[in-house]
Order: C-alpha cells, then sequence, then structure tokens
C-alpha cells in the first residue's frame, strides 16, 4: 500500500512519518509514536477511550484517519502535565477519586479538559451532557462530576488570579474522614 | 469479635483513613501499562477469523489468499492444532470448549481460525481473505426448547449417556419440606422471572502478549486476567496433556494494569491459547488484542437464568415457604467461573434477609448455540440471580396482601439476635442488623412522604413507583473444606518484608482491576504494624514473584486476601515483638504495643519503633533468632463473608414513551469494618451504576437464527453520565466476627442490590394496573407496550 508523508505537532513536539491512508490516528499516536497513554474501547465512537484534541477541538483518534490529521496540533494525556505538575484536572482526578481502573480516565480528563474550554462554570447537569460520550464502567460518573467541578474552582481561580492555584489543592479532602497523601 | 479498631494517624493512614489512591500518578498521566501498551521486540500480531453462523459444519478452510497478503506469517486451523490435542480444552467448569474447530461451529462469532502477521492490519487484511465453506445446522437459541425430545444434540462429542443438551442438575434444600409449607401456606405467590444474558463489558477488552522463548524454554504471558496464579496452574495442565515441553517453573504469567476486570477477565478465552501456540511455533512473541465486537459477542456472558418461583406466607405476611425452578442457559459449553461444587454458584443463598424455614432450589444447566460463559458481571457466583428473584417474590407477595414493602420486609428479617444464623439451604450468616438499615434508608429518603406523594399523584392519574430491596451477599470464596476451582483450594495470600530502613514491600495473590489494592492493603499493613502507607508498596499479577492466590473476583481479595495481609502482619508484629524485648532488654510479657511501637508497660518513654525494630532485624538480632524481618502467610477462611443493605428508589415513568425516569436512590451499605471511606464509597457508586445498567438498558439478544442482536456498544447500551442517577449513600457498620480486621466485602454488593430496587419501583408504580413483574432491563418500549395494552399511553 502506498504510504503518504504526514506531519503533526503533538504536544508541542513536531513528529513526522510515513503512513498507510488507512491508519488511524489513535493507532498513529500509540503504535507508531509511542504514546501509549490515550486508549481504545470501542470501535463505534461510543465509549471515548481515545479521545485527544485535535486543533484544539475534541475528537476521538478512533474514528479519525491519521492522514487526516496531516499539519494539525494534537494534544494527548501525556501533553497535560507541565514539567513535573499536574493539569489541574488530573490533579481534581486524583484528590476526588475519580478514577479506578484507569482506563477510560486520559479521555475523560481530554473531554474534560476541552469542556472547561468551551464552559469554564458548567452546572451538573452541563458536565454530565459534556462527558456523555465517554463510558466510564467503575466510578458511576459521581467523582467524575466532582473532579471536573474541583478543576473549573481552580481554572477560574488562576485565570483570575496571576499565580497558578494548580498546588492549592493537594492534600484536600475528599471526604470528612481523615486524609493523608499516598 | 473485632469491633474498635485502634485509630493511627493520618501520617500512618491505617483503617478509616480516605487515603487518595498510591496508583492513580501514573493512570492520570497517561502512564498505566494495560495489555496493549506492552510490546516486544520482533512482536507477531494474531486476529482471528470468526463464524457468521450460529452452528454450522466447516466443510473447508481455504487460506491460501490469506498467505499471500504482505505480512502474513501464518494460518493456524482446528486441524493444524489437533495435532498437538490443542483444538479443544478445559474450561474453569470441567467441561470442554473448543480453541478452535475441526469440524463444527457453535455460536455466531465463534474462533474458526487464526491468522499471524507482522503488524496489527495486516493480521486484519489475512483474516479478511481467509475462505471458509460453512453448512448451516439447525440453531437452538431458547433452552426450553433444548430440552424437548428429539431436540438437536449439541454436544455429540460428550459420552454415550450424555447425548442430551442437558448438562447438570443441581439442588440444595428440603424439597419435602417446601412443597408441604407451599401446600399449608395461607397465601402463595408464584411467578417467572427472567435474568437476562449481559455483558461485562470492561472499557478494556481482553487481550495477550504470549513470549516463548525457545532457549531458554521459558514462557511468559502477558494477559488480561483477574486470577494469574490459576491461569499458570492450567496452562502447565494443559502444555502436559499436550506434551508440549512448557512446565510451570518456566511459566510467567504478568497481568501489568488492568482496564477493568467484574469477573470477564477470569476465563482462558481460546485468544490466549492461540496467542501461545503461535508463538510456540513461531518462536516470537505474539500479540493478541479483541476489538469491543469480538468481547462483547465472543467473551463470557453473565446471568442468562429463567427462573420460576414460588412463596408461601401466612395471611399476616409472615413468610413460611420458598421453591425455586430454574433453567441455566450456558450456551455451547459450560465455561461458567464458579467454584466446582458450585455448578449454579452460591444461588441458594436465594432465602435472602428473611428468617424461614423451608427452601428448596433447584437449578439444570442447559446448552444451547450461544458463547460459552457464566461469569459473574460482578457478584459473587449467582447471587445476583438469587437475590433478583427473592426481592421481587417478596415485593409481590406484600402487594397481594396489601401489607407495606417495607413492614412486609421488617417483620420477615433475621433478627440481630439470631446471628450466626443457618439457612435453610445450609449457608450460616456472619453477622447482620438488618432492620436499622431499612429504616436508615426509609428516613434518609422520606418514606412515608413518599408514600403519600404517590398516592396524590396517583389519583391525578401520575405513574410514580417506589421499591425496596434489603439484600444480603455472600462473599469470599472461600473455606477450603468447600470451595476449590479445579481442585484448587480457595485461599488467599500475602507475603510481606520490611526492609532494614523500615520500608515495606507485600506481595499478594489476588489482583487489582481497579479497586485501588495498591492503597488499600497497605492500609491494612499500616494498621497492623504502624508503617506509614506511603512507606509500604504492593505488589501483585506477576506469578514469578506473587505467592500463590485464586485471584479477584467476587469480592474475595478483601475477605481473603485482606485477611492473608492482616495475618502476615501480625507474624511480623510477633517477630517484632521479641526484637524489641531485646532491644529494650524487657520480657515480651512487659511489652505493649501502640500502632508504630513497643514500649515497656508503666514507661512510655522505653520505646522502638517499628522501624527501629525493623533496623535491628538486619543490625541487631539477638543471638539464637532468624535474621531478617518477613512473613507469609495463606489465609482459609473459617467461613464466607455476609455484607448486606436495604436500597430505595423512586421512579417516575413518562406515559408517553414509557421511559422510566430514576429520580432519587438512596443506598444504605453494610460492609463491615472499612478500610478505606473514600475507596468504599467509590465501589458502591460504581456497583450501584452496573446495577442500574442491567435494570434498564443492558441485554445481549439473540434472532431465531442465533445472530447477536447487540454486539457493538451502538446495540449495547451502556449508562453515560446523563441517564446515571446521582446516588445517595449510607452506612451502617456490623463487623464480620470471623475476620482478623472485621471487613467484609463491597465491590459487588450495590450491583446485586440495585436492579430489584428499581424492578420492584417500576412495578410499584403500574401494581394497580395489574403489572405483577416486568422483566429486566425495563425499556421504554417495554414499558409503552404495556402502558398500550392499559389504554394509559
Amino acid at each position: 500500500m502506498t504510504l503518504q508523508h504526514i506531519t503533526v505537532t503533538v504536544n508541542g513536539e513536531a513528529r513526522e512519518a510515513d503512513v498507510e491512508p488507512r491508519l488511524l490516528l489513535v493507532h498513529l499516536l500509540r503504535d507508531v509514536f509511542g504514546l501509549t497513554g490515550t486508549h481504545i474501547g470501542c470501535d463505534t465512537s461510543n465509549c471515548g477511550a481515545c479521545t485527544v484534541h485535535v486543533n484544539s477541538q475534541s475528537a476521538k483518534s478512533c474514528t479519525m484517519l491519521a492522514v487526516q490529521a496531516d499539519g494539525a496540533e494534537i494534544r494527548t494525556i501525556e501533553g497535560m502535565v507541565a514539567g513535573a505538575d499536574l493539569h489541574p484536572l488530573q490533579q481534581a482526578f486524583w484528590d476526588q477519586h475519580g478514577l479506578q481502573c484507569g482506563f477510560c480516565t486520559p479521555g475523560m480528563i481530554m473531554q474534560a479538559a476541552w469542556l472547561l474550554d468551551q464552559n469554564p462554570q458548567p452546572s451538573e447537569e452541563e458536565i454530565r451532557a459534556g462527558i456523555s460520550g465517554n463510558l466510564c464502567r467503575c466510578t458511576g460518573y459521581v467523582n467524575i462530576v466532582k473532579a471536573i467541578q474541583q478543576a473549573a474552582g481552580t481554572l477560574s481561580a488562576s485565570a483570575s488570579a496571576p499565580v497558578s492555584a494548580a498546588a492549592s489543592t493537594e492534600g484536600q479532602a475528599v471526604s470528612a474522614e481523615p486524609v493523608s497523601a499516598g | 469479635m473485632t469491633t474498635a479498631l485502634p485509630q493511627t494517624s493520618p501520617e500512618i493512614g491505617g483503617m478509616g483513613h480516605s487515603v487518595k489512591r498510591k496508583e492513580d500518578p501514573r493512570f492520570i498521566r497517561g502512564k498505566g501499562e494495560y495489555i496493549d501498551d506492552v510490546n516486544l521486540p520482533g512482536q507477531l500480531w494474531l486476529d482471528i477469523v470468526r463464524s457468521p453462523y450460529a452452528h454450522a459444519t466447516i466443510k473447508s478452510i481455504d487460506a491460501s489468499e490469506a498467505l499471500k497478503v504482505p505480512g502474513v506469517a501464518a494460518v493456524v486451523t482446528g486441524k493444524d492444532l489437533e495435532g498437538y490435542k490443542l483444538h479443544w480444552m478445559p474450561t474453569l467448569a470441567g467441561d470442554m470448549q473448543m480453541v478452535l474447530p475441526t469440524d463444527t461451529v457453535m455460536y455466531q462469532a465463534q474462533e474458526v481460525a487464526a491468522v499471524i502477521a507482522t503488524s496489527r492490519y495486516a493480521a486484519a487484511d489475512g483474516v479478511a481473505a481467509v475462505l471458509v465453506d460453512y453448512e448451516p445446522l439447525p440453531v437452538i437459541v431458547d433452552p426450553h426448547k433444548a430440552l424437548e425430545d428429539g431436540a438437536f444434540v449439541l454436544r455429540p462429542d460428550r459420552g454415550a449417556d450424555k447425548q442430551t443438551n442437558h448438562i447438570w442438575h443441581w439442588e440444595s434444600g428440603d424439597a419435602a419440606k417446601a412443597d408441604a409449607a407451599l401446600a399449608a401456606a395461607d397465601v402463595t405467590v408464584s411467578e417467572d422471572i427472567y435474568i437476562p444474558r449481559i455483558h461485562v463489558a470492561s472499557i478494556e477488552t481482553c487481550g495477550c502478549v504470549a513470549d516463548w522463548d525457545p532457549v531458554r524454554q521459558q514462557l511468559t504471558l502477558h494477559m488480561t486476567s483477574q486470577a494469574p496464579h490459576a491461569i499458570r496452574t492450567v496452562l502447565a495442565l494443559v502444555a502436559a496433556g499436550a506434551g508440549l515441553p512448557i512446565s510451570e517453573q518456566n511459566i510467567r504469567v504478568k497481568t501489568h494494569d488492568i482496564g477493568g476486570g467484574f469477573g470477564g477477565k477470569v476465563p482462558v478465552y481460546p485468544g490466549y491459547v492461540l496467542a501461545v501456540a503461535a508463538s510456540f511455533l513461531t518462536g516470537k512473541p505474539v500479540k493478541w488484542i479483541e476489538d469491543r465486537s469480538e468481547n462483547l459477542q465472543a467473551d463470557s456472558f453473565a446471568r442468562d437464568y429463567h427462573i420460576h418461583a414460588e412463596m408461601g406466607a401466612t395471611k399476616a405476611g409472615k413468610i413460611t415457604s420458598l421453591k425455586v425452578r430454574t433453567i441455566a442457559d450456558h450456551g455451547y459449553s459450560d465455561a461458567a467461573a464458579d467454584p466446582s461444587k458450585f455448578p449454579a454458584g452460591l444461588f441458594n443463598v436465594i432465602t435472602g434477609s428473611y428468617d424461614f424455614d423451608n427452601a428448596f432450589v433447584e437449578v439444570d444447566g442447559v446448552y444451547t448455540n450461544k458463547p460459552p460463559g457464566g461469569v459473574a458481571y460482578r457478584c459473587s457466583f449467582r447471587v445476583t440471580e438469587a437475590v433478583h428473584a427473592i426481592e421481587r417474590m417478596v415485593d409481590i407477595l406484600a402487594h397481594d396482601i396489601g401489607k407495606d414493602p417495607a413492614q412486609l420486609r421488617m417483620e420477615n428479617f433475621i433478627r440481630a439476635d439470631q446471628f450466626p444464623y443457618k439457612t435453610p439451604t445450609g449457608w450460616e450468616y456472619d453477622s447482620g442488623d438488618y432492620a436499622p438499615a431499612l429504616q436508615k434508608a426509609m428516613d434518609l429518603i422520606d418514606y412515608a412522604g413518599l408514600r403519600k406523594e404517590q398516592a396524590e399523584k396517583r389519583a391525578r392519574g401520575e405513574l410514580m413507583g417506589i421499591g425496596i430491596s434489603s439484600f444480603t451477599e455472600i462473599v469470599g470464596a472461600g473455606p477450603s473444606h468447600d470451595f476449590d476451582i479445579l481442585g484448587l483450594k480457595m485461599f488467599d495470600s500475602c507475603e510481606i518484608r520490611v526492609h532494614p530502613t523500615g520500608k515495606v514491600l507485600a506481595r499478594i495473590g489476588v489482583q487489582t482491576q481497579g479497586q485501588g489494592h495498591e492503597t488499600t492493603f497497605a492500609q491494612i499493613i499500616a494498621q497492623e504494624l504502624g508503617f506509614p502507607v506511603a512507606d509500604i508498596k504492593i505488589e501483585y499479577g506477576d506469578t514469578d514473584t506473587a505467592p500463590y492466590g485464586l485471584g479477584t473476583y467476587a469480592s474475595r481479595s478483601t475477605p481473603v486476601a485482606g485477611a492473608a495481609t492482616a495475618m502476615a502482619s501480625r507474624k511480623i508484629r510477633d517477630k517484632a515483638r521479641k526484637l524489641a524485648a531485646h532491644l529494650l532488654e524487657a520480657s515480651e510479657d512487659d511489652l505493649e504495643w501502640t500502632p508504630g511501637e513497643f514500649h515497656v508497660k508503666g514507661s512510655p518513654d522505653r520505646k522502638k519503633t517499628i522501624q527501629e525494630i525493623a533496623f535491628a532485624a538486619y543490625t541487631n538480632h539477638p543471638a539464637g533468632m532468624e535474621a531478617g524481618l518477613e512473613a507469609v502467610d495463606y489465609y482459609d477462611p473459617p467461613n464466607l463473608t455476609f455484607p448486606f443493605g436495604s436500597y430505595i428508589c423512586v421512579v417516575d415513568i413518562d406515559k408517553g414513551t414509557g421511559e422510566v425516569h430514576v429520580r432519587r436512590f438512596v443506598a444504605v451499605d453494610d460492609c463491615g469494618n472499612i478500610i478505606n471511606p473514600m475507596i468504599v464509597d467509590g465501589q458502591i457508586h460504581g456497583g450501584l451504576t452496573m446495577g442500574f445498567a442491567p435494570a434498564l438498558y443492558e441485554q445481549i439478544t439473540y434472532d431465531e437464527n442465533g445472530n447477536n442482536l447487540a454486539g457493538t456498544f451502538m446495540d449495547y447500551l451502556l449508562p453515560t453520565a446523563v441517564e446515571t442517577p446521582a446516588w445517595e449513600l449510607e452506612k451502617t457498620v456490623t463487623p464480620s466476627p470471623h475476620h482478623p480486621i472485621g471487613a467484609k466485602g463491597v465491590g459487588e454488593s450495590a450491583t446485586v442490590g440495585a436492579p430489584p430496587a428499581i424492578a420492584n419501583a417500576v412495578v410499584d408504580a403500574l401494581w394497580h394496573l395489574g403489572v405483577r413483574n416486568i422483566d429486566i432491563p425495563i425499556t421504554p418500549p417495554k414499558v409503552w407496550a404495556i402502558l398500550h395494552e392499559k389504554g394509559i399511553a
């Protein structure tokens, strides 16, 4: 099969590859670039485990061809950290026990990041609708919703203050019980 | 009884602390290592040709075009495996299952051939190019028809005396007593209840990378398994039977991170065996990863129980008897993941939370042209089926005699002073206190207020229902005198090593698929030994290093391996006491333990911390004592544990569409002593959602030709965040009297308890229209058809 040369920017880094036109974007990310944080959970765009950002839009990378991403800026879960600092959503998922097996988590965080980008102060109903293309089998979504609410608070606080407030939630109590960092 | 555990500081983080999970930092960064993230040098890919027919003779398989596809290295068929006697394999239930067929396919999507290629895409191209000529055979979808005289015998491979589609008969209780009590009852109710075939649908599918090293004669199998040690032993036995040079000391099963299990990753699937065979044939690592359709269409299903139940009671509503007859559809092979002595699992826990003397339960296993299985879907061996039946029957009885369902339950509960309680089917419930749990749920949801609101709404023609489920779970299999899988006793294990600097490595025989064992097992050790959770590393899922255990399913991790972890910790504490006595020049009897240190009674300043003691174990141990500070425990539980709870659900039904809206759902759970409240709540949230899902959405259905009608997530509906209710949780705490830390199990309680609460609420909303039962899933079309028939819609 004829290979096609593509150039993409992934998490700020320029990458090139010669790919079959039929190669799925998710396989480009996982199998060619080795970014295995993006997962595959279905083949029908239902589960959202493969959610990434393509040109700042949320996209299900199992339903997009790699060649369609030629020239695009792509952000994956691996690109959410800033150095050693967690993104407020990553911190919030940890604080709020918003994950169990962790398999849907990268896609859920990417979708939530896009949601908060579009709607920085969503209601609970808007959060639930906003992540309805991402399936989680473990958490019942309760703590995912709480995590997105926490991150929305952190992000809006940091948007209004010059200094990042990302670290302020470290060790936050998740219940009335005593809490300590694992 | 372990009721009051010493409270540790937040820095230590023992039981009762909501310690944030130690496993999360890798998952939130996308640095987990799931099976499809494992790639080995020189790795080949395996993909599977599957049958389009539910039952057919294979006339021929032509692989010639497939072998011309660039990158395709080999095509393996059943005939190839037959030479190694690997075309059939034993199931965990002691039946036989095909790895690849030599002549007949038995269900749609059954494995027919395997293509091995240099890439994922080349393997799929090869699959598309394999030509298989089939001759369709009669298909049996309905298990009742499978039992009719003259039905096509689906498994002629069984012995001459087994030329029938009936697999086994199993019964429990006293039939004569149950019959007599039913005959003498003032009131009897009977109902047919079908618990449909569903699928666990973990978001990660199954897969493996098999790596046979012909030089070292070493097989490393990276795989999605909830029971890696059992898999290793089964592999060794199968290899020995096939005459292959793969022996158990040279088999290493590694599970890595697992993206959800729920029972679906307990069995051995043909894909795993094919990958091992392909690696053996090629001498290279071979990866097999299922796609979602393969996962839904071919992996083990759950439930599929056709239940007929009869209940007898006095006029006043005191239950006197229960009789249950069940047909269990197992597909073409009994591949249930049940303990060997329990072909219908623990279904005879069906007398539930109620005190009566007469019960009889019988189950018949049947073959049909469907995938094999009978896994749990997040429950302990058929308990969900049992709880659904008893909770539906109790509700029907209450409605029939005109008694409030909550009141009827209160009047029939086993009382707290009756524990340990012997059930008429032979179980001994360890502890329970059912009435306070139901009362708590009623108070939280304002039960009286809801009944008033319902009466008002009914007068206006609105459909609102209130449903209760007061379930008893049975988890922690199990005591070795009764519980084994293929002879392997269902103990579990923990090995703890304390390093000289006071840091701890512990390895456990169970597995985590999201439960948070790296955190909660560290908390058990922190509780028992006083090391901070941050200083304790938990490992699992590598059979070369972890002690032998039967794995994680049926909520057995905390009841069995959790107990082993506490017991191993106590062995270390015993040795630490001797070391402390040596260091403090005191008698062992004069030492007192508080979490993290021994001190001399009456002299709190004369003390040694556990860290100082650990250092001494390697640097200053007394003459006559072995160096080191390590312990291992293989725990054989004296009994199972019996978590319980009461759930109340409020639904509103849309008369125009038949849609059921769960307005509120209050769950009061009792899982004994709690290790990590945050994680327990998370388990209940997830469990409730996996109870809600089959109650309203999920079902694998087949047409009359055996075509799977729910083979993708387009058709098999998992609830999203939009449908899922905002769960309201509460607890009561009744410790297990026989468990070292008084814990029970919690991961599955809510999945077991939730469906009947929802079904009871829907029937409660429609009872006045003459509706006695609606089988789950209670979909809008099903409800609309009823409303239409009653002239409401």
